[in-house]
């Protein structure tokens, strides 16, 4: 621990609430994210029931699952090799071995009076999230462990009116989730801002969903996250007091509640008062935590390896299995595009949030070896076509050799610009290679000299009256003149001669 | 509670007192005076007994979470069938519509 602080001092201290929020930074907020995230598996991790959301209320549920007497739990394949796939994507330690224990503590929506869980031996230790901020900033936070649990049952709060728990007169328990495999992520206290963690968020969400551990839904719960959060003063590496922020339902939540805890928390300390460690809630319609006014004792799980359950050996060949089917991730992607590529942060995002349209990209880009225009078009034209059309790009009849094609004709100057948006429009209704368009129908740029001084000569002796003009000084009439003779070569004429040729008969 | 810990896991040694009350506490018993007395007493006796292991000589024993050797025992990810929600529901003390009605929960 105290190496990560040396390490981050000297890195230099990190402003609370972006850079604009507070004129006088003299404290640093220190947070760490606990996230929750359901796997994405066809039953749940210890019995065949469906792993599935919305369903009727206690439709998906057997013996294993209520907890009834005598039926014993046996480990979902798919789950493992989730747990898996997500440590190394985050460049985990993978332990040849690991085991379940029992959690014990009672709650209605937990049948069994226990949770099967995962104490010191999880299937995943360490490792590290790398993610960017909107300046395209790379940041990274490192993990302390991914554990394998199962989920609870839900409850509803009934009888108070407003669904809480305050003031409710009794509870209506779904076991649906109950048993539905739950992958526990907790990070490092290493992230300084609400930024920060929206950030690490984001990372976390997309590379869970693209490596198809986890539909990672915020509205259907199958990723929750909470927040701790504590502050101290600039140049310290202390810990303070931390407090755990929970009922955050979006990532919008989850930054507005940092940033109000942050100030609150400032605000005490200024006022020369204490932080309390509490568990705290956040009011979305208020924008303020509150304390949830929970007895802070220490909890006393009395975990123990779960005697139902035999331990776990992961063996190298499945784990390196794994990680050769391990896709290319969103931070590499990020440094890719950005670096490599040249893109803007959001041109990046939007393809790594995209990643049928990424792939596309990739293939266009190697195949014409032009980034810059592989990204006007796949962003630019086809993109607004897709949506048009509502047909994703990577279906549509232009194939990435097309668009490849259609970006080496417009590099080789063989069309203008014009007619490439012409030619796209005409390739998405299927009419095929630009290359055959373009030569069946002659539409080849024109960039022999005496057949466009003839174009302009005709456009001159027609237009007396904006030569005229020109000549008077109002030189923006040239863009009209220009445009008369496009329009006579149909388009076919290089804008760049003409507008030359144009400007030096004018001026003779 | 009297308790160490060793290994970030926590243990009671026969030598102190074991707290009744805090342990039926955790497993939500209610227990009278003399039950408290009695109990303590075969709790003691109890954990004397594990404590006699503590004087084997285990250096030569790996260590282990598990006492039989199986290894890995797994299913494929299939769905089964599921019970029927009225089977499930006649057995529950409460219900409402589809849902196990419960008592209210005090948030602890
Ligand atoms: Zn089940």
């Amino acid at each position: 621990m105290s190496e990560t602080m040396s390490a981050r001092e000297a890195r230099g201290p990190h402003e609370v609430g972006g850079a604009e929020a507070r004129p006088e930074r003299r404290f640093e907020a220190v947070i760490g994210i606990e996230c929750h995230v359901e796997l994405k598996t066809r039953s749940k991790m210890f019995c065949g029931c469906p792993n599935e959301f919305g369903g009727e209320p206690n439709t998906n549920v057997c013996p294993v699952c209520l907890a009834l007497p005598g039926a014993l739990p046996v480990a979902n394949t798919a789950a493992i090799e989730h747990m898996i796939r997500a440590g190394l994507a985050f460049n985990a330690e993978i332990p040849a071995f690991s085991k379940f224990d029992r959690k014990n503590y009672f709650y209605p929506d937990m049948p069994k009076d226990y949770q099967i869980s995962q104490y010191d031996m999880p299937l995943t230790q360490g490792g590290v999230v790398r993610y960017w901020l909107d300046d395209g900033t790379m940041k990274e936070c490192r993990l302390t462990r991914i554990h394998l649990e199962e989920d609870t049952g839900k409850s509803t709060h009934a009888g108070s009116g407003d669904g809480r728990i305050a003031g409710s007169t009794y509870s209506l328990v779904d076991f649906n989730r109950a048993g539905v495999p739950l992958m526990e992520c907790v990070s490092e206290p290493e992230i300084h801002s609400a930024e920060e963690a929206v950030g690490y968020l984001e990372s976390l969400r997309r590379t869970l969903q693209q490596i198809g551990v986890s539909d990672v839904k915020m509205e259907e719960g199958s990723l929750r996250c909470d927040a701790n959060v504590s502050i101290r003063p600039v140049g310290s590496t202390e810990l303070g007091t931390k407090t755990e922020i929970k009922n955050m339902n979006s990532f919008r939540s989850v930054h507005r509640a940092i940033e109000s805890e942050i100030e609150r928390q400032i605000a005490v300390i200024e006022s020369g008062g204490r932080i309390v460690q509490e568990t705290r809630g956040w009011d979305e319609v208020k924008g303020v935590t509150h304390s949830m006014r929970s007895k802070e004792q220490a909890h006393d799980y009395r975990y123990f390896p779960d005697p139902d359950l035999v331990p776990l050996e992961v063996s190298r060949a499945v784990v390196e299995r794994i990680r050769a089917e391990l896709p290319e991730l969103p931070p590499a992607r990020f440094v890719r595009y950005t670096t490599q590529y040249g893109l803007d942060v959001k041109q990046a995002t939007q393809l790594i949030d995209n990643v049928a349209l990424a792939l596309y990209f990739d293939e266009v880009v190697n195949a014409s070896g032009n980034a810059k225009q592989s990204t006007n078009f796949v962003l630019g034209d086809l993109s607004r076509l897709a949506n048009e059309t509502q047909t994703p790009v990577h279906a549509s009849p232009v194939t990435p050799a097309h668009l490849a094609e259609l970006i080496a004709l417009v590099e080789g100057k063989t069309i203008n610009s014009k007619i490439a948006k012409d030619l796209i429009e005409r390739m998405w209704r299927g009419e095929g290679s630009p290359k055959a368009i373009v030569e069946r129908e002659g539409l080849a740029q024109t960039s022999d000299p005496a057949a466009i001084e003839k174009f302009v000569d005709d456009v001159l002796a027609a237009n007396e009256k904006s030569v005229g003009e020109y000549k008077a000084g109002k030189t923006n009439v040239i863009g009209f003149l220009v445009g008369q003779v496009m329009k006579a070569s149909k388009g076919k004429a290089d804008p760049q001669l003409v507008n030359a040729l144009m400007k030096q008969k004018l001026e003779s | 509670m009297n308790s160490h810990t060793i290994n970030g896991s926590i243990r009671i040694l026969s030598s102190e007192k074991i707290d009744v009350r805090y342990v039926a506490k955790l497993a939500r018993i209610a227990l009278t005076d003399d039950e408290v007395e009695r109990f303590g007493t075969q709790l003691s006796d109890l954990l004397e007994h594990v404590d006699a292991l503590s004087r084997l000589d285990v250096s030569q024993v790996a260590a282990t979470a598990q006492v039989v050797e199986s290894r890995n025992v797994e299913r494929p990810d299939e769905e089964r069938p599921c019970l029927n929600r009225e089977t499930v529901l006649t057995e529950a003390p409460q219900r409402q519509g589809g849902f196990f009605r419960v008592p209210r929960i005090i948030a602890e």
